[in-house]
């Protein structure tokens, strides 16, 4: 068998049925390959390799299933990095391939040619190159174990080129990766000490990571939370593990997150953190963070445990496993009810209710984001860019279901959220897929409206233009003096004559009420559309605490300052 | 202030034995980590074991409780990585090999030898105007020795960095 069929069998018996790339002289074997298997496995042709990086995360991040990518060597490769390290910051598994120069020429700068196993290491879980054909099989495999277990992440492979043209002569079969065995059970002595602190928490509150979307474990979540009666703020990676109209859900976390979530963190007596690693957008100041609260830290990766926050109790495993042990313990002692602390939680949760429709002209973002919340059923799903709308989306939209939240966290990626909407429709294409975007962000990637067209791929990006960089701006406002360097965009180009060039539908939105109408109309047209909503140029996501400061020092938004709504008692 | 914080806990040294897939990166990747997240390591060696395709590495460097465990997790966290072995002195042998350059004339040579001796150390080269003084011992011995030789105009020397193997069991 040749190398380029091995490599594609092996995908079909790892369940890979799309995979999103761009071709190019070291990978034309595998692209040669393609033809022969046109009906099992679908490639996508995006029309820049970040574009196919990007979709293929969003397609693992909807679907819980390992992405698939694929560039030629050197630029092509080099193309993907962006979307490699996006999917690595946020733990997502990918699959990422990339051709490279025939082995003979390795390391002779030959045309093309680019160490992507240096350029990769930093920003993969693994990498791999395959340097004979009878490695392909194992290889991958070893790969797929590796990107989907444990804590997720991308894996990258080298192709080059004469392996994916010599034939397999003796398979390798050993498929044991002896430096890698993650531990997915919670020791019973760590989940019965925490079953412990939270019966004896007063003002307990569940922080809830990305780590319950990857370990899929949102019905024991629900189940935890419900049982214990605790409150509940996930963090933005967590943003959908949890139903955001339930009335324990505090919202998201952080910077930008809701007061009602940050005031509950610190003012709590105990804190379960579940899959998240503390970033600083969402501690803010350490010292600060959770003063008064003991901490319990489940986590899949030892390594996050204390990294950033010192914790009590640590429990290492995988999410759903321990959240089960932890309920079998539960269910037997638990005192239901309502406390003191969590009638008070449930009112200030709905005193905060973010969903306001605010009207007139110019438009305010939060009105766009109401008239979001309004079209999107539970199934569809959203997705952001980098920016200011990312995060009104992250603070005003609400999801009930998991992993219908989609956005680039930890890297903070402009230009994600659009091939990102590719590949989370690829990978459900019942749903509708939003992309809420920036002019900025779109701009970045507007290229892939012609996959849209081309791979009829039905996606509706509706563009926040502010005709800035927003939040680069917004923080020139605040903390430069409103001296605006490099930020303005001026709303070029016309976003919705863009997608007439490309064939497809643009709707340009100026006024607050043509938002809803021009929504309904993309739900209902079968090719996608994008909306261009101009909006006010200097509106601030509010609020927020600035990088570094006591996360209940945030300023602005719609709720009251500290000592109003959030009366000195509770502390 | 957090620096502040981490600067007040006290550091030491610290030997750890790391057990890993023979295959062409893995120091790569192994530097490189240590490098991104800022761990200053002081010494590592490389060598290969009794066990086929599995190489042992060993690094010392002098860090607080807090960045060694890190450390550890972030080095576990490496697929290539087996194991990581605590090689602190307590349980464990450890040794250093160096060879120093050191200048001598007729007046010194003598004193040089003596010392040598003394030390258990070995002369491997000897003219006119240097001798080459091979030296197997502690980290400390080896410390003193090069302290001892200054006197007499230090050339050059080689350290090979920290070797070490645990005491008693060898389920490794």
């Amino acid at each position: 068998m040749r190398g380029a069929k091995a490599i594609i069998e092996t995908l079909l018996e790892e369940k890979v049925e799309h995979l999103f790339g761009f071709p190019g002289g070291s990978v034309m074997p595998l692209y040669d390959e393609f033809l022969n298997y046109k009906d099992e496995l679908r490639h996508i042709l995006v029309r820049h390799e970040q574009g196919a990086a990007h979709a293929a995360d969003a397609y693992a991040r909807v679907s819980g299933k390992a992405g698939v990518c694929l560039a030629t060597s050197g630029p092509g490769a080099t193309n993907l990095v962006t979307g490699i390290m996006t999917a690595y910051m946020d733990s997502v598994p990918m699959i990422a391939f990339a051709g490279n120069v025939p082995t003979s020429l390795l390391g002779n700068d030959a045309f093309q040619e680019t160490d992507m196993i240096g350029v990769t290491m930093p920003i993969t879980k693994h990498n791999f190159q395959i340097r004979s054909p009878n490695q392909i099989t194992a290889t991958i495999k070893k790969a797929f174990n590796i990107a989907t277990n444990g804590r997720p992440g991308p894996v990258y492979i080298d192709l080059p080129k004469d392996i994916q043209t010599n034939e397999v002569t003796k398979e390798i079969k050993d498929i044991n990766i002896r430096g890698f065995k993650p531990v997915l059970e919670g020791h019973p002595q760590q989940v019965k000490k925490a079953a412990e602190m939270i019966l004896d928490a007063d003002w307990p509150v569940v922080l809830a990571g990305g780590g319950i979307l990857i370990s899929m474990a949102s019905p024991e979540l629900k189940q935890f939370v419900e049982l214990v009666n605790v409150p509940v703020t996930t963090t933005f990676m967590g943003k959908s593990c949890f139903p955001e109209t339930h009335p324990l859900c505090l919202g998201v976390i952080g910077m930008h997150g809701r007061k009602v979530a940050n005031y509950a963190i610190d003012n709590a007596d105990l804190i379960i953190a579940i899959g998240c690693r503390f970033s600083d957008r969402i501690t803010g100041d350490l010292d600060t963070f959770a003063k008064n609260a003991k901490i319990i830290h489940i986590d899949i990766d030892s390594a996050e445990i204390s990294k950033n926050i010192p914790v009590h109790l640590p429990v290492v495993g995988d999410a759903k496993n321990i959240l089960k042990q932890l309920l079998n313990v539960l269910t037997t002692k638990i005192k239901k009810g309502n406390t003191p602390w969590n009638e008070k939680m449930k009112k200030l949760i709905k005193e905060c209710e973010c969903n306001i429709d605010i009207r007139g002209s110019p438009i305010d973002p939060r009105k766009l984001m109401f008239e979001l919340n309004k079209i999107m059923r539970d199934d569809d799903i959203f997705v952001t860019g980098t920016g200011q709308h990312q995060m009104f989306g992250a603070h005003f939209i609400k999801r009930n279901k998991p992993r219908t939240s989609i956005s680039s966290g930890g890297a903070g990626t402009m230009g994600y959220g659009f091939p990102a909407a590719i590949g989370a429709k690829v990978a459900k294409p019942d749903s509708e897929v939003i992309d809420l975007d920036g002019d900025g962000s779109f701009a970045m990637v507007i290229q892939e409206l012609a996959t849209c067209k081309e791979e009829n791929i039905k996606v509706i990006p509706v563009i926040m233009n502010n005709a800035y960089l927003g939040m680069v701006r917004q923080w020139y406002e605040l903390f430069f003096d409103k001296r605006y360097s490099g930020v303005f965009l001026n709303r070029t180009p016309d976003f919705a004559k863009v997608a007439e060039a490309y064939s497809l539908k643009g709707i340009r939105v100026e006024r607050d009420s043509e938002i809803g109408p021009a929504l309904k109309e993309a739900y209902k047209h079968d090719e996608t559309v994008v909306i261009d909503v101009i909006v006010k140029e200097e509106a601030n996501i509010l609020p927020m605490f600035p990088a570094g400061a006591n996360n209940v020092d945030m300023f602005g938004g719609c709720v009251p300052e500290k000592g109003k709504l959030f009366p000195e008692a509770m502390l | 202030m957090i620096e502040a914080k981490n600067r007040v806990k006290h550091e030491k040294k610290h030997i750890i034995g790391i057990l890993v897939d023979d295959r062409p990166g893995v120091m790569a990747k192994l530097s490189g980590m240590f490098a991104s997240r800022g761990f200053n390591i002081d010494t590592i060696i490389v060598g290969k074991t009794v066990q086929k395709g599995v190489s042992h590495i060993v690094i010392s460097l002098v860090a607080d409780n807090k960045t060694i465990e890190q450390l550890e997790k972030q080095v576990n966290k490496l697929v290539d990585v087996i194991k990581i072995i605590d090689l602190n002195p307590e349980h464990s042998v450890v040794r250093e090999h160096c060879l120093i350059k050191v200048a001598s004339d007729e007046k010194s040579r003598e004193d040089i030898v003596n010392f040598t001796k003394l030390h258990k150390a070995k002369v491997l080269d000897i003219n006119h105007a240097s001798i080459i003084v091979e030296i197997v011992g502690s980290p400390e011995k080896v410390d003193s020795f090069i302290e001892l030789m200054r006197k007499y105009g230090i050339k050059e020397f080689s350290r090979s960095g920290i070797n070490a193997l645990q005491r008693g069991k060898s389920d490794n």
